[in-house]
């Protein structure tokens, strides 16, 4: 769904409704309110990655709650958007631990590439760019998080490259960026797990050659 | 130096399978009807007795903790809760639990939910974490194939469900009440205490809230023995840690390390040292943003856990080492950590909502050179005015790196406003 339509009215599809039934079977009967998390996020995903107002008062039907709370809790929580976004959904982390490692770098890359600042989508819909809080993967700063993916130990050429794929349509590799490295042990020779070194050789190499 | 095997987090890195056979190998689910059968009380006893103290930042006894709940089950069934909503500005240790050593989490979690009566755990996951979270649903649902979890699980004759929330990116759901309170379908705005979860917790029901890793330690302790555990480290800060070295290092990474490892060797052995070498260190921040940093002249000597930081009034916390050398603008650090306070203020408390605004706004001031000395002690006045006025923590949380700023560097700060603004006559008065 682009992000230039507006969505007037709002109905769980078949496969968001068996996904809301398991949300809120995960929870003691009576309690079917705690699905309200769930559940946005299952409509949000169906609207494209944001909130209209008729999702909104679905989702609190569903639950049998007033919608006055599902719109409380829907702009409580940053995740979940209450206006459209981009098909790509670029969260920079820009809290300390991936500023000291570059992270504004990686923004000037983002901003001069699509042409829009924090907290705007390009004119096609393809990309939407905003400034987050810390994400948790702070020995591989700095990073991005894409829709549902971490891009990680990032510098201004590997951004650069992860857009370009994206706009050609290619789906580019999650995780580290950094060659030789996996996931979150120090580069280089290992300093713990000895015995697995052989083990990242293989892994690493395959994954970032 | 902690020897391999004597470490818990065997696949931290993901190197090995991380499905259930590869858990199985490295000993995960080992004897766990055994553990089991000790009973209640044996388990809690022996998790007091490793000494393992809670490794999600406040560093209470677990084992205490879990003796805080009922000791009978009433009308209201127990419930363990996971917290692993892991946001704290340098921390990224549960992630690596969650998505390459999953199994030691759900076998942690069926121990302790026995221990305190409680058929079901829920782990709330921050919201970002979605491929953790698939990851762990996995390992979940191979649990269950597998008979490990379930019905009676293990054979245990208990019953033990095991149940992934997601949040939705909010640093407070991390607060174990603004937790109960997101898990139960609400803002994530913590509660006044007493009463407490182990009486009141999610759904009224009598409810303890745990760290991931916290949990995931519990049957590497169980087999081991609690003197295993208790041995390593120093006493009063017991066992094994998993530590995140983030910023100005030359290879940042998470290691696993006995406690009361020294910081320097624990930055130079496994981080490749400080940028520039060590003499190029200016300070450090030693338990993710929420604890004050600390000088290079700290960093010396100072060893990693909880007693050692207290003693130099900064904190073990999560233990997230964020490393700043020499180049760092050490204002300008603290001052996006203060955006990350006032962006994640729930806004229940007022001295939190305004005062994590203001503190923001002048030590940008301060960062900018745009303002006068006199602001430098107004800012520490307004820490003070947050510090201990609010429901929960995140009022000290954004207090605390402020005061340490100016505790350390206040000499910095007179420059940085000394080539500013001069006092303008009112101010003066």
């Amino acid at each position: 769904m682009s992000q230039h339509e507006t969505i007037e009215t709002f109905q769980f599809s078949a496969e968001s409704k068996v996904l809301a039934d398991a949300a809120i079977a995960k929870y003691p009967e009576g309690k079917q309110r705690s699905a309200v998390m769930p559940l946005l996020d299952i409509a949000q995903r169906q609207c494209g990655g944001w909130l209209p107002m008729p999702a909104i008062e679905h989702v609190a039907t569903y639950l049998d709650m007033p919608a006055i709370r599902v719109l409380e809790v829907a702009s409580f929580y940053t995740m979940y958007s209450l206006k459209p976004v981009g098909k790509n959904f670029i969260q920079l982390c820009g809290t300390t631990p991936c500023m000291l490692r570059g992270s504004e770098n990686i923004m000037k890359v983002i901003t001069d590439k699509l042409g829009i600042k924090n907290g705007e989508t390009t004119e096609n819909g393809m990309f939407s760019l905003l400034e987050v809080e810390c994400l948790g993967a702070c020995v591989n700063a700095p990073m991005v998080q894409i829709n549902d993916d971490f891009y990680e130990d990032l510098d201004s050429d590997s951004m650069a490259k992860i857009i370009d794929q994206l706009q050609a349509g290619e789906t580019p590799k999650t995780g580290s960026r950094q060659p030789g490295r996996f996931t979150c042990e120090p580069q280089g020779a290992m300093t713990t797990l000895l015995d697995q070194e052989p083990l990242r050789a293989q892994k690493a190499g395959k994954e970032n050659a | 130096m902690l020897k391999d095997q004597d470490r818990i987090f065997t696949n931290i890195y993901g190197l090995q399978d991380t499905g259930l056979t590869g858990a199985k190998a490295r000993g995960d689910w080992d004897g766990t009807k055994q553990i089991l059968d000790l009973g209640r009380e044996k388990i809690i006893e022996m998790i007091k007795a490793s000494g393992l103290r809670g490794r999600g930042g406040a560093g209470f006894s677990t084992g205490m903790k879990w003796s805080f709940m009922p000791k009978e089950v009433g009308e209201r069934p127990h419930y363990l809760i996971i917290n692993a909503d892991e946001s704290e500005p340098g921390t990224c240790k549960d992630r690596e639990i969650m998505r390459h050593d999953s199994q030691k989490l759900i076998e942690g979690a069926l121990i302790a939910a026995f221990s305190m009566q409680a058929h079901a755990a829920y782990c709330y996951i921050r919201g970002e974490f979605f491929r953790e979270a698939e990851a762990l649903q996995r390992a979940v649902d191979e649990a269950y194939a597998d008979g490990l979890i379930g019905k009676n699980a293990c054979g245990s004759g208990w019953d033990f469900d095991f149940f992934i929330h997601r949040g939705a990116g909010a640093y407070i759901c991390g607060e174990e009440s603004a937790l109960i309170e997101s898990l139960e379908g609400k803002k994530g705005q913590p509660r006044l205490k007493p009463p407490f979860p182990a009486n009141v917790g999610v759904w009224g029901c009598p409810s303890t809230v745990n760290n991931v890793e916290s949990i995931a330690v519990v049957p590497t302790i169980m087999r081991r023995g609690p003197e295993w555990f208790g041995g390593i480290g120093r006493p009063n800060n017991t066992g094994t840690k998993l530590f995140n070295i983030s910023g100005h290092v030359n290879k940042p990474c998470t290691v696993e390390e006995e406690m009361g490892i020294p910081l320097k060797e624990l930055i130079e052995k496994h981080a490749g040292g400080v940028r520039g070498g060590w003499d190029n260190l200016l300070a450090i921040i030693p338990g993710g943003s929420s604890v004050p940093l600390m000088p290079k002249e700290t960093c010396e000597t100072v060893l990693m856990d909880f007693d050692s930081l207290k003693e130099v009034r900064s904190g073990l916390g999560t233990a997230a080492v964020i490393v700043m050398d020499k180049s760092t603008d050490v204002i300008k650090a603290i001052h996006r950590l203060s955006k990350f306070y006032m962006h994640e203020s729930c806004g229940q408390c007022t001295p939190c909502r305004e005062g994590t605004g203001w503190m923001w706004r002048m030590l940008g001031r301060i960062h900018a050179g745009d303002a006068t000395s006199a602001e430098i002690d107004l800012l520490q006045e307004v820490t003070k005015q947050v510090e201990g006025h609010t429901i929960c923590a995140l009022g000290d949380a954004a207090a605390w790196p402020i005061q340490g700023l100016i505790r350390h560097f206040r000499p910095l700060m007179e420059e940085r406003v000394g080539n500013g603004r001069q006092p303008s006559s009112a101010a003066a008065e």
